[in-house]
């Protein structure tokens, strides 16, 4: 099982207007069954439906999103239950209304988003802050990055991840590589600069609508990459990103946008980018990943708690790129294990990076091989989605594994 | 392609069963709007939306309907569209090459009469000493080069009335984006030799601390944008830097240079779309000079050359003679003002012939004939064609020539040789600046090179750095 094909599967049809073409279609077969199609799951153990209001991950009280450690002294805020994409809306106005430089434009905000980030933010700020751009990836980065060294804040939207390539010359020639060829400038650098973009698998996405691409930034450097796991992570990482002064890719979990809902402080913070944070202190196995991810992880080390007995310490990298070595190596030289899961392909992706620093800074220590429980080395294909994406089982096993070596 | 998908994943997507955005969007910009509209209930601020967009179509475009007896198509995507019952193709080899605006001829002397030029005595003779200094500045650097003493140079002969004559048209707040063969431009805006020789040297004074190739300038007083090695993308960040003057409501400009070959590259077609679509006041200034290193337009594109691009795009166009720096400076000038008055485009498309190598890597006569480039040396270059108007009026003489002349090559001189003894900046500056603030890894790799310069100090020049500590 992945999350994807037991969020959708709740959400209702379109309605009648939409469907007519295909009720007129006669067919002795029922509707096709997609991934995220709702399946009999009464025999499985592991790869059980995740319900994210049971998720310790997220917050579902305000005292305890207000209890966040991470959250400025003094804080005080009312709360409000948002999923994750009224949670990047709320930090998108937050951004605006503080910030009189700052622009969002992409294709098709001005409406609302077609993942409704950005609705009503035209309404609030104007068409001169809030506008659709022509279909083109790298224009829309380039134009990102002329506003950024003229000292606004760019917050441009790339419609989905696996888009994002067009603009990858952009990303990597010109805003990652700005600060450093100008000598560190105070104006001419495109620091000011977030490129928001809806990541992961959805359940159904194919090819183009699931890819995981933060493993393409390791190799880049000027540029943090930053991957939220609920609501109220990513509207901190949000805000902190657009006043960070480095270009920050964000990539938003598209799965999570209605799936993830918790309680959100209304009011403005930050929360730290470059840290990973703990989400489950533990001693046996050091288990680490990000996004989507830390959902099945959770699943996967209750598994393991109660099938045997493991105590799994589990870390939410955040920030993917660079990532945080201090807690992870603290943690591995604790547990003296460690796994790392991801959606993405296992060939350069993050969990290569990891695995590597781990072995060198906690090699005497390494009581097992470095697990990575990955996406295998092949596109997304449509109809095996489930088998691709890491599940439970695959997750349980991989920490199996790891403290039966 | 990715449309009808993303529909399908946001109608699934949706919490409430109502229709997918696109589909709204797909639905609201089509005829009978109104009537399908009332059927769904949409949320306040959509609908305001949807308003907007709606009564933006129909100012442009006169109502979203098609009227039967109309003579012209409503189709959103084309206006005022005649309807013809002949078949036929429009045919880029019917169409006449778009003219070149002169100021001067080849000989110097004033073919557009009915223009005044308002550039004086001072201006005139400021305007040649750069273009003079700018290539004696280049056949220094080319032979330095040659000599080993820089690693590498691009020289601007045959260009520098372009670049010259548009900075000369352009006011000191404008901003500049460039390529890499616009010195002129720079030099008439007051970067000096100084700066110059620091950049070329990497030496501790340049601004890039020595991390860029050589004629990759910047400068923050002059409001030029640090040159990058990759071509055309710094045409959107114009277009960007433009939409920002234009929330400030300055009167100023951006002006984006880049070459023929560059206006191949993908980020020209963005940026001059997302220009038009946003009016943003930017002028695109494209140098045709006929190569694109050993790659001649024949090559390089089909149609007319740039300048019949700008009007596909509903940017205002002319195209100018590159070698007429009065006619550079007129049309820059023109373009200019409309880009700042309108709050829009400009494309210039000017023509020149690359005179030099492209770049101190390259011997053009591998793909091209020598003859060629010495008739045009000969025939017709900027320097020549403007000396002759400045004798003409008498504002020059063959004695200021031989002395001004002797003296910028004294100049030139003197900054290189400074340039060439100061100390190449600190080693501290490998990790800065990668990021606003050093991250711990670089501060590790900091540490672990540090303790290679303590173990094995011989093996590098750590003499040359003007603080080796790290």
């Amino acid at each position: 099982m992945n999350s994807a094909r037991h969020i959708l599967p709740r959400l209702k049809l379109p309605p009648a207007p939409l469907r007519g073409a295909l009720i007129a279609i006669p067919s002795s077969q029922p509707y096709r069954s997609y991934s995220s199609h709702h399946h009999d799951t009464s025999k499985r153990k592991l790869n059980l439906p995740i319900n994210y209001n049971d998720s310790t991950y997220l917050s579902h009280t305000p005292s305890s999103a207000l209890a966040h450690p991470e959250l400025p002294a003094g804080f005080a805020s009312k709360t409000k239950r948002m999923n994750l994409y009224s949670a990047i809306n709320d930090a998108l106005a937050t951004i605006l209304s503080t910030d009189s430089k700052s622009l969002i434009f992409g294709e098709d905000v001005s409406f609302g988003g077609v993942f409704r980030c950005t609705m009503g933010l035209l309404d609030q700020f104007g068409a001169q802050r809030v506008f659709n751009t022509p279909l083109t990836e790298q224009g829309i980065m380039g134009f990102a990055i002329g506003l950024s060294s003229s000292g606004y804040t760019a917050l441009p939207e790339i419609q989905f991840a696996d888009y994002l390539f067009p603009a990858f010359d952009q990303i990597h020639n010109e805003a990652s590589k700005w600060r450093y060829r100008s000598g560190g400038a105070k104006v001419f650098n495109s620091g000011n600069l977030v490129i928001r973009m809806p990541t992961g698998a959805v359940g159904h996405g194919g090819l183009y609508h699931s890819q995981s691409p933060e493993g393409f930034f390791l190799g880049m450097q000027g540029v943090k990459v930053v991957i939220p796991r609920g609501p109220a992570q990513a509207k901190g990482l949000l805000i902190a990103a657009a006043r960070c002064g480095d270009p920050v890719v964000f990539m938003e979990p598209k799965i999570l946008y209605r799936g993830a809902v918790e309680e959100v402080p209304v009011g403005d913070y930050e929360l730290p980018l470059g840290k990973a944070q703990v989400v489950k202190e533990g001693k046996d196995v050091t288990l680490i990943s990000w996004g989507t991810m830390l959902y099945t992880c959770e699943m996967a080390a209750k598994a393991a708690k109660e099938r045997l007995g493991v105590d799994v310490e589990v870390i939410d990298l955040r920030t993917v790129h660079p990532w945080d070595k201090e807690t992870v190596t603290n943690s591995v030289l604790k547990t003296g294990r460690c796994v790392i899961v991801h959606e993405a392909s296992r060939a350069g992706g993050v969990g290569e990076s990891v695995g590597a620093e781990v072995q060198e800074r906690c090699f005497t220590r390494l009581e097992a091989p470095i697990e990575r429980v990955t996406g295998w080395d092949v596109p997304m294909p449509l109809v095996f989605e489930p088998f691709i994406v890491p599940d439970v089982a695959r997750v349980f096993h991989g920490i199996k594994k790891t403290v039966e070596y | 392609m990715r449309v009808p998908i993303s529909r399908s994943l946001c109608a699934l997507s949706r919490s409430q069963p109502s229709l997918c955005p696109q589909s709204r969007r797909a639905l609201l910009s089509s005829p009978g709007v109104r009537s399908l509209s009332s059927r769904f209930t949409t949320p306040r601020s959509l609908s305001y939306t949807a308003t907007r967009s709606l009564s933006s179509t129909a100012s442009r475009n006169g109502g979203i309907r098609q009227a039967p007896d109309s003579d012209s198509v409503s189709f959103p995507g084309a206006v005022k569209s005649k309807f013809t019952h002949k078949l036929e193709f429009h045919r880029p080899q019917d169409m006449p090459a778009m003219n070149t605006y002169r100021y001067i001829n080849a000989e110097g002397v004033v073919v557009d009469t009915e223009r005044k030029l308002d550039i004086d005595k001072n201006m005139a003779r400021k305007m040649y000493q750069d273009m003079v200094r700018t290539s004696i500045m280049d056949l220094i650097m080319y032979d330095s080069q040659r000599q080993g003493r820089i690693s590498f140079y691009m020289v601007s002969a045959g260009e520098e009335g372009i670049a010259v004559g548009s900075a000369a048209a352009l006011e000191a707040e404008d901003v500049l984006y460039s390529q890499y063969r616009e010195q002129g431009a720079l030099m008439y805006r007051g970067y000096t030799l100084d700066e110059f020789m620091s950049q070329l040297f990497a030496s501790k004074d340049d601004y890039g601390k020595g991390r860029n190739m050589p004629v990759h300038y910047m400068s923050e007083k002059l409001h030029l944008h640090p040159i990058s090695s990759t071509l055309a993308t710094q045409i959107p960040h114009a277009v960007g830097a433009a939409y920002a003057m234009k929330m400030e409501n300055a009167q100023s400009v951006v002006a984006c240079y880049f070459g023929e070959g560059a206006a191949s590259e993908g980020d020209f077609h963005a940026a001059l779309n997302i220009a038009a679509t946003r009016d943003c006041p930017v002028v695109f200034i494209c140098r045709n000079n006929g190569y694109a290193i050993s790659t001649p337009t024949l090559e390089q594109y089909k149609g007319d050359g740039i300048a019949s691009r700008g009007i596909g795009y509903g940017i205002e166009t002319i195209r100018v003679d590159g070698n007429d720096i009065m006619a550079v400076y007129a049309v820059t000038k023109a373009a200019r003002e409309l880009a700042s008055k309108n709050q829009k485009p400009v494309l210039i498309e000017a023509m020149s012939y690359r005179v030099s190598h492209h770049s101190t890597s390259d011997d053009s006569f591998a793909y091209r004939a020598k003859v060629d480039v010495e008739e045009w040396k000969r025939r017709d270059n900027p320097i020549t064609r403007f000396r002759k108007w400045l004798e003409a009026k008498e504002w020059w003489s063959d004695d200021e020539e031989v002395a001004f002349r002797t003296q910028a090559r004294k100049d030139v001189l003197t900054a290189f040789a400074k340039a060439e003894k100061a100390k190449k900046p600190p080693l501290g500056d490998i990790f800065t600046d990668v990021f606003a603030e050093m991250t711990p890894e670089l501060k590790e790799q900091r540490a672990q090179l540090k303790a290679i310069l303590e173990e094995y100090p011989d093996e590098y020049e750590l003499g040359e750095f003007d603080n080796s500590r790290l």
